[in-house]
């Protein structure tokens, strides 16, 4: 079966800093993946050349088959990300929000389904609500929203519950397991280890652009009897 | 199509949402323009044997279209920049062709409501005659396109406010303010009239007055060949920019 996401040899400098140093890493449909590590080793880099935000110096980046850079059209179709930054357009409300992401996307009268999103994400009765009114949190539902908009089989979640408070974080894992459930591949960033270990089946372990440990969640663990994946992530990093 | 169409559907509610700042205080800065100099040089000044309110009038019309479409692209795009917002069109898979024509046909349209604005407001004021309604046309929409698509390269390049605001006054207000919109470059020295040549705005609003009074200091077709070529040169080096994504795509 085709892998949701191939990246290959992956390699991006940004001035003298090596921010990808040759990251190869395939993450099959189905998967709830992690990818863990410190700030700054390259998580984010590597999501956005998935995302076609950064352009790799070298390697090849493919979501479904599709490479980011040749066939940028259908890999972008086939993947939602939620940035890690708070971002948002200030002149619109939540729905106008969600129906110009499902434009962009080539998808019209998609009411039906931004409705369901957004009664999962408990937005409805913020829907005519503008961005800049909403609280932190709430951004961060949309944000959710909006990578979702388009049915994208693989979602990546930069951080998607920084800052946010429980309740939120419950309702959101509920959510995007459900979507794991029904076939969404989805990558994961969080420096929330537990998050990580109940999650996800897979985890790679990052430092300094390079991959330092890739595996199930169950052998990382067993490789540290007795330790949480916090210990497990503490001694790879002092590698 | 769909993500071009949405795109430019939401670059123009951006500005529709604000209309009021961006469509309606355009208006009155040109209003306030004609009132000053037109009561001070009406009775004084006449030009190509019109006088000078009904001169003045195509040519305020014409610089606001222009600094309007200007500042459309490039305030759409610095403010998303600094926001963080480019992302929500960064990552859909619009081809950077269609980015490119939603920026300028929303720069466009803004342009012409503005310069739509100017004209109602002063058609009150002084005789206007349209002797080609063509040449209006032609050159409003290709010069609004031409600065849509300037503001789209500020807007890349700037990272800071100051930055665009730097091209702004020292680039776009001069180019437009000393083009003829307030006097006839005829009446300038030959050395300024030589160097009034070289400023493509001066062909814009020179065609563009033609369509009112049918009497230009170049022919028509002339000024829009000229028109033509710096818009096709401007949108190369824009369509170049998105393609190679300095400075939106790391």
């Amino acid at each position: 079966m085709t892998p949701a996401v191939a990246i290959v040899d992956v390699v991006k400098h940004f001035g003298t800093l090596k921010a990808l140093d040759g990251v190869s890493l395939s993450i099959e449909q189905g998967e709830f993946f992690g990818l863990l590590g410190q700030n700054g080793a390259g998580k984010t880099t590597l999501i956005s050349s998935l995302a076609g935000l950064v352009r790799p110096d070298a390697g090849r980046l493919s979501v479904l088959g599709y490479d980011v850079i040749r066939d940028f059209r259908d890999a972008r179709r086939r993947l939602g990300v939620v940035p890690q930054e708070l971002v948002f357009d200030p002149f619109f409300n939540v729905r106008e929000t969600l129906q110009i992401q499902s434009g962009y996307f080539g998808i019209r009268k998609n009411d039906d389904w931004i409705d369901e999103i957004l009664h999962h994400l408990d937005l409805t009765g913020k829907a005519s609500v503008n961005m800049r009114r909403l609280s932190g949190g709430m951004k961060r539902r949309v944000l959710v929203a909006q990578a979702l908009v388009h049915k994208p089989p693989v979602i990546v979640l930069d951080e998607p519950t920084a800052g946010v408070d429980v309740e939120l974080r419950q309702g959101l894992w509920q959510f995007v397991r459900r979507l794991n459930a029904e076939g969404h591949t989805i990558i994961l960033t969080t420096h929330y280890l537990e998050e990580a270990e109940n999650l996800c089946g897979r985890i790679a372990l990052m430092k300094q652009g390079r991959i330092l440990a890739l595996d199930t969640t169950a052998n990382l663990m067993a490789a540290h009897p007795g330790g949480t994946l916090e210990d497990v992530f503490v001694r790879t990093m002092q590698q | 199509m769909t993500g071009f169409w949405t795109l430019f559907y939401k670059e123009f509610l951006r500005f529709w949402k604000v209309a009021f700042q961006t469509v309606a205080a355009p208006v009155l800065t040109a209003l306030l323009y004609l009132l000053i100099f037109g009561h001070v040089l009406d009775d004084h000044v006449r030009v190509h044997g019109v006088q000078y309110t009904s001169f003045l009038i195509p040519g305020l019309v014409m610089m606001q279209v222009l600094q309007n479409a200007f500042a459309n692209s490039s305030s759409s795009l610095i403010q998303a920049k600094i926001t963080g917002s480019i992302v929500f069109v960064l990552l859909p898979p619009i081809p950077y062709s269609a980015f490119f024509v939603a920026y300028v046909l929303a720069a466009v349209v803004r342009g012409l409501m503005v310069g739509v604005g100017v004209l109602l407001a002063t058609v009150w004021f002084a005789e206007i005659t349209v002797v080609s309604p063509l040449w209006i046309l032609v050159f409003s929409i290709t010069g609004g396109a031409m600065f849509g698509a300037l503001g789209m390269i500020a807007g890349i390049w700037a990272e800071k406010f100051d930055q665009l605001a730097a091209f702004q006054n020292f680039l776009i207000m001069p180019l437009t303010m000393l083009s003829g919109v307030f006097y006839s470059i005829y009446t300038l020295p030959t050395f300024w009239q030589g160097v009034s040549h070289y400023n493509p705005v001066f062909y814009m609003i020179d065609g563009f007055r033609y369509g009112f009074f049918g009497v230009s200091d170049v022919p028509p077709q002339s000024s829009l060949l000229v028109v033509a070529a710096c818009f096709a040169v401007v949108s190369l080096l824009t369509l170049q920019l998105l393609k190679s994504g300095w400075k939106l795509r790391a």
